[in-house]
């Protein structure tokens, strides 16, 4: 099926863009791999720690001031915390986020592909005052930096 | 299945890397917080897997926890595309519902 046939079936009646996205999107990348990726363990983890071990094999790591975490110095609302975490480093596999303080603490995880670039940027939910760290692991490290972030309205709601 | 839950922008900033942008309409319920008046836990319902292809290559996976806000952003970047090319991002969240959309890199 050429592109713009795809396209044209794809812009169509709203039933057939869904069929045809589902049958694409199955084709291109199998479901049943990917979520059986997410790691159910890296995110019950209630302690930073546990969280890296769970996520990454191991929680050794060395402090980098080649990551830069952007966050507000102080969240008006913790429930939509603005992070980036960027670095210089080369061979960057992964970026994970984690806020310290928050019941478990490991956030979100960011595998890059070839050719993407060692930034993501997201909102996230912080329950109080505390850490965001920024976790960069490369093939054989994994770096870390942190910023601390205070937290007026904790977001993590109840 | 869910549908036009993504907006997506893929541009090309001429530094050598696209640059994506996304919001998602997603509650991002953690399934810790508790309705007000029962009392009953409100259940998890948040996105699991973004996966960003390009070229038929997936160029970024994101896990996700319900710690993303609510009506997620993500931006990210990669280099390998130019103007033209098209981009397809896909959620899953932990229901089993998805959603995706594609985007020209502009």
């Amino acid at each position: 099926m050429t592109t713009e046939m795809k396209r044209r079936l794809f812009l169509k009646s709203s039933l057939a863009a869904s069929t045809i996205g589902v049958a694409v999107g199955a084709g291109l990348l199998t479901p049943q791999a990917v979520l059986a990726a997410w790691k159910q363990e890296a995110f019950a983890a209630k302690e930073v720690n546990e969280a890296l071990k769970a996520l990454l094999g191991s929680d050794a790591t060395e402090n980098s001031d080649a990551i830069e975490v952007k966050a507000p110095d102080i969240a008006e609302n913790g429930a939509v915390v603005p992070i980036t975490v960027s670095t210089t480093i080369a061979g960057v596999k992964s970026i994970a986020i984690m806020a310290a303080g928050n019941p478990v603490p490991l956030i979100a995880d960011f595998q890059l592909g070839e050719g993407a670039q060692a930034y993501v940027s997201t909102r996230i939910k912080m329950g109080k005052t505390g850490d965001v760290i920024g976790v960069v692991k490369t093939a054989d490290k994994t770096f870390v930096n942190r910023k601390n972030v205070k937290v007026t309205i904790g977001g993590c709601g109840g | 299945m869910a549908k036009d839950s993504i907006k997506l922008r893929a541009k090309d900033e001429g530094d050598g890397a696209i640059t994506v942008k996304a919001l998602i309409t997603h509650e991002m319920e953690t399934g810790a917080r508790k309705d007000a008046k029962t009392g009953e836990v409100i259940p998890a319902h948040f996105i699991q897997e973004v996966v960003c292809e390009a070229g038929g290559k997936a160029v970024m996976t994101a896990m996700w926890s319900g710690g993303i806000s609510k009506n997620p952003y993500l931006s990210f970047k990669f280099a390998g595309a130019k103007t033209g090319d098209s981009i397809k991002l896909t959620w899953t969240d932990n229901k089993g519902d998805s959603d995706s959309a594609t985007a020209t890199i502009g």
